[in-house]
């Protein structure tokens, strides 16, 4: 088996999404909040994993702009849930380089008074395996 | 014993290639009681059937086994070709090793097995088959048309003039259905009105028609060629033989905020009221949930201004029973609620409408007299975005599986007639795909693109937010130029999916007619019986089969009409012999079985026994109606006595059939 | 009525008053709210691989805690709410999972998602009732504008969250008008306000934000509601011209006439 399918399938397994169920609509695109902020759009994801085109996904920032707001798992007709999708590839990332994308090291210099420790815990186990 | 002859059937390479014909042929052989097996190519075609007439006649069979198909193909044409020979058709018994052996195994040495084992189980039914001879019954010259929209009242106006009488029962106080409702058709842009009232005039006035609207069907019982069917004529408190259809009511009824459900809700009716100004029958309705005098006892003003004196408040609901030879579903559709979809705002904003409601918007008969407003503050909208595909092609919960197939056609009608009428108006359409096969259909899709200069976007709208300002923020994706668009609309039109009229589940169960999961009728085969019921004398006409557009629709009404006058033409049908019966001698008068009869076809009858000891006793029994029993076998299983039996399929066959698969 | 309660991590902190609100005005309205007496943080996000099991333990055991003691388990924060509930719905319907939390956790009577989860909203509305919490008002915020702001975490995905309409909900509009307020009806009050973004790219929130409380605020609103932590840190942080952002406890706190009280 060929990397690249390893990879397709190992975020196939942790997402739990079926990226052939998409009819390429589009509707997770038209729903996402974070669309302007990314290169590659939801329905950009679902397309290209079942492509095997990973590794522009793994290089991009996109992946972490998606909020996990679950708009697009609430809206898409055909209940793809690319949110989860996006989850998977993100996850696929941080077990491959077997490090976290949020270093504890970096965390104090983001803080101020005000932030709430669930914001904290949600960047971190957001961006960590 | 029994002379069988065994006939194998290749199917060129359906079964052959799966199943050794040769050895089933040459194992079966040496069945007890074969005297003749044989494999061929064809055994449907016309060399075939010769060879199982020869065979009947040289070998002097007396029953028949084919390894073939499923009897749902060929059974009758092989009972034919039984009695072409001079057997009793229903000596042929049809062992299935295509679609049950030849189709689902890849194992040639299993198939094989298994082709010989279903042969040997039919081999031992038939040794126990006798011959059956079907009763007949005469034909009631007379159909009855359920919905009186486009397609109930053009498969009426077919049946009628062909001579044969016809009722249409509809459930609203006028004929007509959605087609009266909308404004033009595609793809001519004839008027909707102008070619559908003359239609609906030419139903009221056919003399071999009758209409019985604001009716429901009540209740149905008999059988093809033999219906009796009780109509609930729902009261109109209004004579509808003294009404005129002038009016002068609806003017003066002092309760008129009632919404208006021709025009969707977006105006009021009087309690008293005619639906639109071409209703048929012409005939005015008191609205008893609104109206002062049937609510408080107090008004009466209808009744006072009505110079033909036809209002009548005592009017009660009245049952009618009629009989008929066939019968017409025509019971139609309507679009789905949007509740589950209202991330287009639906529930929030007046200004995003439906298609249909679109319709009534744009139709000069409409709630704006045809100007096209919009509902919040009547002004003319000048960005107008529509979104297909609203609750159609979904997947789980929410919305209908299927395509609803005629939402690309009217968007791109409504997005045209607009630039047409309004040039200063932009207008978007966000589709999925754009499903026009049809004829003149692309073409009318394309001439809304570049002569009318509609926007087509490949992509679908994710949120609809209405504003501050009063105009709506449309978010979705354009997939093409890879962009999240955000358009200022002032008013979103949803092509909301189309579903089939609530009144088709009890109504199914009322005819005992087959429906598929999506509420729609099944057809007896979606190619080659594609507008009758598999239920016998009961046809399809129009949306109540599946979405359909206006020509369709009349197609397949056309066509129904066609299959009910090839049945009214006969003057007796030939029943089905294989029907249950109670031996007495076994019943215990029970009831189980005429409990779960479905057919109604079970009385019980008291009768004169002779006891042992030569003094008789009456007994009640179980009879069978054979011209109403259709042979599925619910009583055999429910008897507790083992008393009743069905011919053709009794008890010793399917006992005989397990001990030889069990052998 | 009594509760196992799961305040989380930030209610014992940055976030208190929401906490401290909703205690006085369940005790005025006779709700008893029991803390487990154990619990630990639920992580914040809901554990979406479907291979982690690690992440969903401490809600497990809150889950499980609830059920030992004969209770429904009564969240208020958001995401406490949103993880809580979406980890029972995993024990509830994934054999897998409900196979590898409990051998892991081997506790004496299996758990297979048994506990209801109930968001202290939920309670108002559907034990409380409106109706009834409207009659023990006794400082009715007449004439104030407040616009609900739901966000992501209450209502997607509402075939697990199940709580109201994901696209057009009302239970905070209804809870609104029982205090004696005005509801603002305004498109974005489920529009995801930057959630966890705030730390690592505040700009990003900050669209959000602002796209949010400009709505709110166009449509007439002088004040947002929110059951967040995370939600009304974004919004009074994040958002140009913020308009007052408080929990809902302490409007109803301040309508049931406890807000002053001691706690």
């Amino acid at each position: 088996m060929s990397d690249t399918k390893r990879l397709k399938e190992q975020i196939l397994a942790i997402s739990g999404v079926n990226p052939r169920k998409c009819m390429k609509c589009g509707k997770c695109s038209g729903a996402c909040p974070a669309y302007d902020e990314m290169e590659y759009h939801p329905h950009q994801f679902v397309a290209m994993v079942e492509d095997g085109r990973i590794d522009q996904l793994l290089a991009s920032d996109s992946l972490w702009m998606c909020l996990s707001c679950f708009a697009c798992v609430e809206r898409c007709p055909r209940q793809v849930e690319p949110a989860h999708l996006i989850e998977g590839v993100r996850l696929a990332l941080i077990r491959q380089q077997n490090q976290n994308h949020l270093h504890a090291e970096d965390i104090p210099p983001k803080l101020n008074d005000a932030l709430p420790q669930q914001a904290i815990v949600s960047a971190y186990r957001k961006y960590s395996k | 014993m029994q002379r069988i002859g065994v006939f194998v059937c290749w199917c060129g390479s359906n079964i052959a290639a799966t199943v050794d014909v040769k050895q089933v042929a040459e194992t079966l052989k040496s069945e007890p009681g074969v005297v003749f097996a044989a494999d061929y190519q064809y055994m449907c075609s016309e060399a075939g059937q010769n060879l199982i007439k020869d065979a009947i006649r040289d070998h002097k069979l007396t029953g028949v086994v084919i390894c073939s198909c499923s009897p749902r193909m060929h059974e009758a044409t092989f009972r034919k070709t039984a009695a072409a020979a001079g057997l009793n058709p229903y000596m042929v018994e049809i062992a299935n090793i295509r679609e049950q052996c030849s189709w689902i195994h890849k194992d040639k040495a299993v198939a094989t097995e298994k082709a010989i084992i279903l042969g040997r189980a039919a081999i031992a039914k038939v040794h126990l088959n006798a011959p059956l001879t079907p009763g007949e019954s005469p034909v009631t010259k007379r159909a009855l048309v359920i919905g009186g929209g486009i397609a109930g009242i053009q498969t009426a106006l077919d049946i009628a003039e062909a001579g044969f009488p016809v009722d249409i029962v509809e459930k609203q106080p006028t004929i007509g259905g959605k087609m009266a409702q909308l404004d033009k058709t595609f793809p001519t842009l004839d008027c909707a009105a102008c070619i559908l009232t003359p239609k609906m005039v030419d139903a009221a006035q056919h003399e071999n028609i009758h209409i019985y609207a604001y009716s429901e069907v009540e209740e149905v019982k008999g059988f093809v060629g033999n219906f009796s069917v009780t109509i609930r004529k729902k009261a109109r408190m209004v004579d509808p033989v003294k009404c005129t259809g002038c009016g002068l009511c609806t003017e003066k009824c002092p309760m008129k905020k009632v919404p208006n459900e021709f025009n969707l809700g977006m105006n009021n009716r009087s309690a008293i009221y005619i639906p639109f100004a071409q209703a048929v029958p012409k005939v005015a309705t008191i609205d008893p949930a609104y109206c002062i005098k049937m609510k408080t006892g107090k008004c009466g003003l209808c009744s006072t201004v009505c110079e033909a004196g036809a209002i009548d408040y005592t009017q009660q609901d009245e049952l009618v029973e009629e009989q008929y030879g066939a019968i017409v579903v025509a019971t139609g559709y309507n679009p789905i609620k949007l509740d589950q979809f209202d991330e287009f705002a639906y529930a929030q904003s007046p200004d995003v409408i439906t298609s249909l409601e679109f319709e009534r918007l744009t139709n000069a008969a409409g709630p704006t007299a045809g100007t096209l407003l919009r509902p919040s503050d009547g002004k003319h909208p000048h960005t107008i975005v529509f979104v297909q595909c609203v609750g159609s092609r979904c997947d789980g919960g929410k919305g209908k599986s299927y395509c609803s197939k005629i939402c690309c056609m009217y968007t791109a009608k409504h997005a045209m007639l607009t630039r047409e009428k309004y040039p200063d108006t932009d207008v978007y359409v966000f589709y999925i795909d754009v499903r026009t096969p049809g004829k003149n259909f692309d073409e009318f899709y394309r001439r809304a693109v570049e002569e009318y200069g509609v926007h087509y976007i490949k992509g679908m709208v994710g949120k609809v937010a209405p504003q501050a300002d009063g105009t709506l923020l449309v978010q979705g994706s354009d997939l093409i130029e890879n962009r999240q668009l955000r358009l200022n609309a002032d008013l979103v039109v949803l092509a909301a999916a189309i579903e089939p009229d609530a009144s088709a589940r009890p109504l199914a169960t009322k005819l005992t007619a087959s429906m598929d999961t999506n509420d729609f009728f099944t057809e007896a085969h979606p190619k080659l019986r594609p507008v009758e019921s598999p239920t016998a004398g009961i046809f399809l006409s129009g949306a109540c089969q599946g979405p359909k557009d206006i020509p369709e629709t009349v197609s397949q009404a056309s066509a129904a009409a066609a299959k009910v006058i090839g049945l009214l033409v006969k003057d007796k049908l030939k029943g089905n012999p294989c029907v249950a019966h109670s031996n007495e001698m076994m019943c215990n008068g029970c009831s189980s079985c005429e409990k779960v009869c479905p057919y109604g076809a079970i009385t019980y009858v008291d009768k004169e026994f002779r006891m042992p000891d030569r003094t008789t006793a009456i007994r009640r029994v179980a009879s069978v109606n054979p011209a109403v029993c259709q042979g599925c076998g619910a009583c055999t299983v429910a008897c507790p006595s083992g008393a009743m039996d069905l011919n053709g399929f009794s008890n010793s066959q399917i006992m005989a059939e397990v001990d030889a698969i069990c052998k | 009525m009594t509760y196992s309660y799961y305040p989380g991590c930030t209610l014992k902190n940055k976030a208190r008053e929401l906490d401290d609100y909703a205690r006085r005005a369940a005790a005025k309205l006779g709700v008893t709210m029991e803390e487990l007496p154990e619990w630990q943080c639920c992580g914040g996000v809901y554990p979406i691989a479907k291979d982690e099991i690690a992440t969903k333990l401490s809600s497990v055991r809150a889950l499980m805690a609830a059920r030992d003691a004969g209770q429904d388990l009564l969240t208020l924060c958001s995401a406490c709410h949103h993880v809580l509930k979406r980890v029972n719905h995993d024990l509830q319907t994934d054999e897998a999972v409900q196979t590898k939390v409990n051998n892991y956790l081997a506790p004496e009577q299996p758990y297979t998602g048994e506990t209801k989860v109930i968001h202290y909203l939920e309670m108002l509305r559907d034990v409380v009732g409106f109706e009834n919490l409207k009659k023990q008002v006794v400082n009715p915020l007449k004439g104030m504008k407040i616009a609900p702001y739901y966000g992501c975490l209450l209502l997607r995905p509402s075939a697990v969250l199940a709580m109201d309409d994901p696209e057009n909900p009302a239970i905070m509009e209804d809870f609104i008008k029982a205090i004696g307020a005005t509801p603002v009806a305004y498109p974005y009050r489920n529009e995801c306000c930057g959630g966890y973004v705030a730390m690592e790219a505040p700009e990003y929130a900050c669209k959000r934000c602002n796209a949010i409380n400009a709505s709110a605020a166009s449509f007439g609103a002088e004040a947002i509601i929110t059951a967040c932590p995370l939600c009304m840190y974004n919004l009074r942080q994040n958002a140009a011209d913020p308009l007052p952002v408080y929990y809902f406890t302490q409007l109803l706190a301040r309508a049931l006439g406890v807000e002053e009280d001691e706690a």
